[in-house]
């Protein structure tokens, strides 16, 4: 299927910010539109006779104000196609949920056009409608009917949906006696139990204990690829995007600023989120230590090469170091290897006068192609602190062997260990 | 299948969508009305209660202390309730209709679905209890053995003005309200305001008497006037004597109200989302 299931062409989502002089108040009262339509007929401001479409709908805000315009989304365009499971991420703010939104009509956009040829159903949120008041049963109704289905089709599915959610006990009880783990399991069946042809999950896998995030995965995993149904899923947990979607789109600042494969995407997105060399001079660590010079060099790399590193740290008054760990951490943030820099015997004593450097290689250094973040531990006699991504660096594939095929990176897992082996051939 | 998304772009789904999503009318009533019940001891019978006691107060006062006596040979008690009926209709469904998208704000700004919705459930929802209070109605009835007439056959109509009356004046509340909070104040001010406006306590007659057809005709811009003055001729043997310019008014009133309310919150529904 090659056509389009939906198609986004310049879509841009304006709000207004009012900066109210006179109180932080939200809601517009009748006094103020009074008053301000009253000063209009007397004074003729420029400001208030500029609006946009949907701003048209209000009236103007007192004279007095002053108006933003605020651009969510500008000039976003991109194509689904029909099966995709596309992962949209990006910092907060840069209007993930606002696209989400508009793409479920809950609002509508300033300019643009969005074509959709299918059913959508949205997920923004975890038991939206449910009552506190209703018992469980009579809140899967509810809910199944708020989210679009028909009372035969909530029927039928019923206890599926009741044994997903593990519940079978409790459906007649009233929902605001639940745990808040059986509340989200409840809501979240409701919702995996629709069928739609599109699918749209905002970020609801952050709620819920691991047992549960795993089995709303393997939910949405099972309706992505048997089902056929294209899913569009935000999400901040990095991990879950890589393994459940193929596409990733990076919105930043309103704009698509990456659209490519998952993996490269995720790249992109730590990339830009940091601006990290090799190298880190002037780091304040706690107080009155800094670190005045931390390089690896280089910074990049073949896997299992050598690499030497140089830490140099000063400090204003007399303490003792008594941890020291140079922390590695993958692109998704999770850490691969820790180094412990104490050496017995040596001195890690600092004060003004004197300045502490350590410098060293790894001999081989076997961590798998990727871009890698260098941090640091240190404990001293004043109190202790981690240090993430102090420098970055990134690995390249290691060198083959004429003659062999090389492996992808991706089926590598974590590290190259190093391995002699012998082939013998017997008769 | 294909849905564009446009700004500015008239819905013309919009009117398939409040038929494909037409169940939810029916759940968003049901669960009004389940909640209000929860947890209570006294349950549907406070649906009974209330005009009954409110009934049995005003009869009290106006009848007997007041002296306020009623035309023809009606009991006052069926009078007051004759009148009570369709404005305690009309003031619950307002009511409950202003505040209805306030309340279901989570909902608005999460799903979507067509949000006329809301307001005409919660009209919906006081409908139920109209129901109710008629039921009320046919058993005060028989206890004064005062039995309607051929007229009874028109109370549909007069239902359908009082559902229109109720629709229209809730909508525009409703959708004002989400821009200006003030209206919450106001509404209970129209509702108090309106017992007394309305023909619920005297009947037009002694309007007519004392103003004149210019008085009960300015009287008559109250749509609620010719909706009481109809249930009670329906109701009353036709013994409460029903002036038809009056129930003309109101008829051509309901209707403004009622498509210019649906405009109003059609143009306002865009931003709903963003400014509830």
């Amino acid at each position: 299927m090659t056509e389009a299931i939906i198609t986004v062409e310049g879509l841009g989502k304006k709000y207004r910010i009012s900066h109210q002089r006179q109180n932080g108040m939200r809601y517009k009262s009748l006094r103020d539109v009074i008053a301000a339509k009253a000063t209009k007929l007397f004074t003729r401001n420029m400001k208030s006779e500029i609006r946009s479409k949907t701003s048209d709908l209000r009236p103007p805000a007192s004279s007095s104000a002053s108006l933003e315009d605020f651009w969510a989304l500008r000039d976003v365009s991109f194509e689904v196609k029909q099966g995709e499971v596309v992962g949209i991420i990006g910092r907060n703010g840069a209007g993930k949920s606002t696209l989400l939104k508009i793409l479920s009509r809950i609002t509508e956009p300033t300019e643009g056009e969005v074509r959709i040829r299918g059913r959508v159903a949205s997920l923004l949120e975890v038991g939206t409608g449910f009552h506190p008041e209703l018992t469980g049963r009579e809140n899967v109704f509810l809910n199944g009917a708020i989210l679009g289905m028909t009372r035969v089709e909530i029927k039928r599915k019923f206890d599926e949906i009741v044994a997903f959610a593990e519940v079978e006990k409790f459906l007649d009880t009233p929902v605001k006696r639940y745990s808040s783990g059986m509340y989200v399991r409840l809501a979240f069946a409701v919702a995996a139990h629709l069928d739609p042809e599109i699918l749209i999950v905002d970020e609801v896998l952050a709620v819920g204990d691991s047992e549960f995030q795993k089995k709303c995965l393997g939910k949405m995993q099972s309706v992505a690829t048997q089902e056929g149904r294209t899913v569009l899923f935000v999400s901040h947990n990095l991990k879950s995007i890589e393994q459940l979607c193929q596409r990733g789109l990076l919105l930043k600042h309103g704009h698509v600023g990456y659209d490519n494969i998952v993996k490269n995407t995720i790249t992109e997105y730590i990339r830009s989120a940091e601006n990290i060399g090799a190298t880190a001079n002037g780091v304040e660590l706690l107080n009155d230590l800094r670190l005045s010079h931390f390089a690896l060099s280089p910074a990049v790399f073949q896997s299992k090469s050598t690499i030497t590193f140089v830490i140099t740290l000063e400090a204003c008054s007399p303490q003792l170091i008594t941890n020291l760990e140079m922390l590695i951490y993958n692109e998704l943030n999770e850490r691969m290897s820790l180094i412990d820099l104490r050496k017995a015997g040596a001195v890690y004593r600092l004060d003004g006068a004197r300045i502490l450097m350590i410098d060293g290689t790894i001999p081989r250094f076997n961590l798998v192609e990727g871009q890698y973040f260098v941090g640091l531990f240190i404990r001293t006699s004043h109190g202790a602190r981690e240090f993430l991504n102090l420098l970055r660096i990134h690995v390249l594939p290691p060198p083959i062997a004429i003659g062999i095929s090389p492996i992808q990176t991706q089926w590598m897992g974590s590290v190259l260990l190093d391995c002699d082996f012998t082939v013998h051939e017997s008769q | 299948m294909e849905l564009i998304i446009k700004p500015g772009l008239a819905e013309k789904n919009y009117w398939g969508d409040l038929w494909r999503y037409r169940e939810l009318f029916y759940f968003l009533a049901w669960r009004d009305i389940l909640v209000r019940y929860k947890q209570t001891v006294i349950g549907v019978a406070w649906a009974v209660i209330r005009p009954l006691l409110t009934t049995i107060i005003f009869t009290v006062f106006a009848n007997k202390v007041a002296g306020l006596k009623a035309p023809g040979d009606i009991p006052y008690a069926l009078l007051v309730m004759a009148a009570m009926l369709p404005w305690q209709f009309f003031s619950t469904a307002m009511s409950e209709a202003s505040n209805s998208l306030i309340g279901n704000a989570n909902l608005i700004s999460k799903i979507y679905f067509p949000r006329l919705i809301v307001p005409a459930s919660s009209v919906i929802t006081s409908f139920v209890d109209f129901l109710i209070t008629l039921g009320l109605m046919a058993g005060l009835m028989l206890w004064y053995q005062f039995l309607p007439d051929w007229r009874l056959l028109l109370l549909p109509l007069f239902v359908l003005l009082a559902f229109g009356a109720s629709f229209g004046v809730g909508l525009w509340l409703c959708a004002l309200n989400v821009e200006y909070r003030d209206f919450r104040y106001v509404v209970p001010f129209i509702v108090q305001f309106g017992l007394f406006v309305s023909p619920v306590i005297i009947s037009s007659s002694k309007i007519l008497d004392n103003y004149g057809e210019t008085g009960l005709l300015l009287y008559s811009l109250n749509p609620m006037t010719g909706v009481i003055e109809g249930f009670r001729w329906a109701l009353l043997r036709g013994e409460s004597a029903l002036w038809w310019p009056s129930v003309l008014t109101s008829v051509v009133l309901t209707a403004v109200l009622c498509f210019s309310g649906i405009w109003y919150f059609r143009r306002m529904e865009r931003t709903f989302a963003d400014v509830i």
